[in-house]
């Protein structure tokens, strides 16, 4: 077994059982973290395939980006799981027909006779030097540029409504207004007052002795 | 080098396996003195801080203090390693170590040289952002397996504001992508080479600025040290963690900056490129190694984020998240277009 193929069969098979674990798996962050894995592993046997720009990618979005907010919702909700498996053995039959419809489903698309070795022989190594990013932008921005423009308006309009359906104005929330915060001005918060600096007791017998600061009055 | 010097020994095994050993010892070589730069670092912080503060700092262990790391060190190995009852301990120790590996690996592709670079991959910006985003899950698990309150607000804290200054960080990135036009950390340090005003921090200054502050931030380093913040949260989310498994969050933590430091090098001040590039004291100083200029770069950006623990108190939690959003994004974002127009017409000399 070349080195090739001994990491292949580990990325492989723990990318395979990593995916069973995210549904078998009882505590919701355990399962989140094997989703972590599995796409982890996952990047690793792209990365093997020598599409690296899109390894390092999936790296970056999911586990960077989108499993870090999933565990952080997971983390705050404190998940009770009782109620979560009730009725498991009632929907089992239909849960069951639904998994065998599409595992069918699946293999009639992506089939061997479609996808089998013989239709799709070991492509050939790329060239040292090939820069994958380079192959995909170029592609990206000339051949599919109305495709990507409009899966980004897609994203974007989806950004603006998610914002729009869940931001909502509070009353009598207190926050503070930065930009007014940074400018205010010495004047507007203090004023001076011209005041007397002291203004001793003068005994009525004239003794000296009361005025203990010493000083005479000057008005 | 190491394969001919090693050949005799594992000659015997196939080309692969022959590369994956000295592939290993390589990594050695590289990860040794950097653990031995984070002992210092800390010593470092300690004295130089101690003297911002009119303190003298450590002076007791060794000459002048020297051996202060080593003892921390010891003393951390061989304190109890103390579990909490509740925590779920396989996450609980599996916590520091994820850490630990996301500050190691990216210094796979960090070329110290010309040509000395382990991996010296294709899309190595890509590489180094990817693992620094997966780094994000060690502090979040802590916070979550200690099973404390003040663990898990650290955690949460830390993971909302990691991924804010991600993305200013990530745009940063796509600058320095336009104007070197390769992912390639070394070709991106070729393409710098010239003199001082052609290294990326003057055509690039915001990215610049936004890159470090957010590499500041991204260390969880003063002043955006919420989520450990120890007047609020105790020592956020590794408050449960005690002798080795915290040493293992300290030597994370450092090693992380010295890494941002390093790429702050190479992305903007022109890695190992000597700063006497195009004047007449190049070739006087033409002896000096480039892992020299390196060095330096790395340790005056080091020395900033001493500076600004020091000087900076920590910012308040909404703060954070308003400059991370509101301010370093947007400026990213208008630079980037301001890029693209100066690439456009081929503004010289960094675009020509």
């Amino acid at each position: 077994m070349t080195l090739y193929q001994f990491l292949f069969y580990v990325f492989a098979s723990s990318a395979v059982i990593s995916a069973i674990r995210v549904v078998t798996v009882k505590n919701p962050v355990h399962a989140a973290l094997f989703l972590v894995l599995t796409f982890f592993t996952t990047s690793l046997t792209w990365i093997l395939m020598e599409a690296e720009f899109l390894g390092i990618v999936l790296l970056l979005v999911y586990v960077g980006a989108v499993m870090v907010l999933f565990l952080f919702v997971v983390m705050m909700l404190d998940i009770n799981l009782a109620p979560l498996r009730e009725g498991f053995v009632r929907n089992l039959p239909v849960g069951v027909f639904v998994a065998l419809v599409m595992v069918i489903e699946l293999g009639l698309i992506v089939g061997s006779h479609a996808f089998g070795l013989a239709n799709y022989p070991a492509p050939t190594a790329a060239a040292a030097g090939t820069s994958n990013t380079l192959a995909l932008g170029s592609v990206l921005y000339t051949e599919y540029v109305y495709p990507f423009e409009i899966a980004a308006f897609i994203l974007l309009v989806s950004i603006v409504s998610a914002i729009a359906l869940a931001h909502r104005k509070r009353e009598g929330v207190l926050y503070q207004n930065i930009d007014q915060q940074v400018k205010v001005n010495r004047d507007d918060r203090i004023r001076m007052v011209k005041m007397v600096s002291s203004t001793p007791v003068v005994s009525e017998t004239g003794d000296g002795k009361s005025n203990s600061s010493g000083e005479k009055r000057r008005d | 080098m190491l394969n001919q010097l090693l050949h005799p020994v594992i000659g015997w095994m196939s080309p692969s396996w022959q590369y994956l050993v000295v592939n290993t010892l390589w990594v050695l070589v590289i990860l040794l003195p950097l653990v031995i730069a984070v002992a210092y670092l800390t010593y470092f912080e300690r004295k130089v801080i101690g003297y911002m503060q009119v303190r003298i700092g450590p002076n007791r262990v060794g000459p002048k203090g020297l051996f202060q790391p080593f003892a921390d060190v010891f003393k951390l190995l061989f304190k109890e390693i103390i579990t909490p009852n509740v925590a779920n301990k396989f996450i609980f120790y599996l916590a520091p170590v994820l850490i630990l590996v996301a500050s190691f690996v990216a210094w796979a592709v960090i070329p110290f040289d010309k040509g000395w670079v382990l991996a010296n991959i294709n899309a190595g910006l890509l590489y180094v952002l990817a693992i620094g985003a997966a780094g994000v899950y060690g502090v979040i698990l802590a916070g979550w397996a200690s099973n404390s309150k003040y663990a898990l607000l650290g955690g949460m804290r830390s993971a909302a504001h990691k991924v804010a200054y991600e993305l200013a960080m990530g745009f940063a990135l796509v600058g320095v992508l336009m104007a070197a036009r390769s992912l390639n950390l070394s070709e991106i340090v070729e393409h710098q080479s010239g003199n001082v005003l052609t290294w990326y921090w003057l055509p690039l200054l915001p990215m610049f600025v936004v890159y470090f502050i957010s590499g500041v931030a991204e260390t969880n380093r003063a002043p955006f040290d919420i989520s450990e913040g120890e007047s609020e949260i105790v020592a956020g989310f590794h408050v449960e963690y005690s002798g080795i498994t915290f040493a293992l969050f300290m030597l994370a933590e450092y090693a992380s900056m010295i890494l941002i430091s390093a790429l702050t090098a190479l992305l903007f001040l022109g890695g190992w490129l000597s700063p006497f590039q195009g004047t007449s004291l190049e070739s006087i100083f033409g002896f000096v190694p480039g892992i020299f200029w390196f060095f330096i770069k790395i340790a005056i950006l080091l020395f900033l984020f001493l500076w600004f623990r020091a000087t900076f108190p920590r910012y308040r939690y909404d703060q954070i998240m308003r400059l991370g959003w509101k301010v370093f994004i947007p400026v990213t974002i208008v630079w980037i277009f301001v890029e693209g127009v100066l690439v456009y017409f081929k503004v010289g000399p960094w675009f020509s």
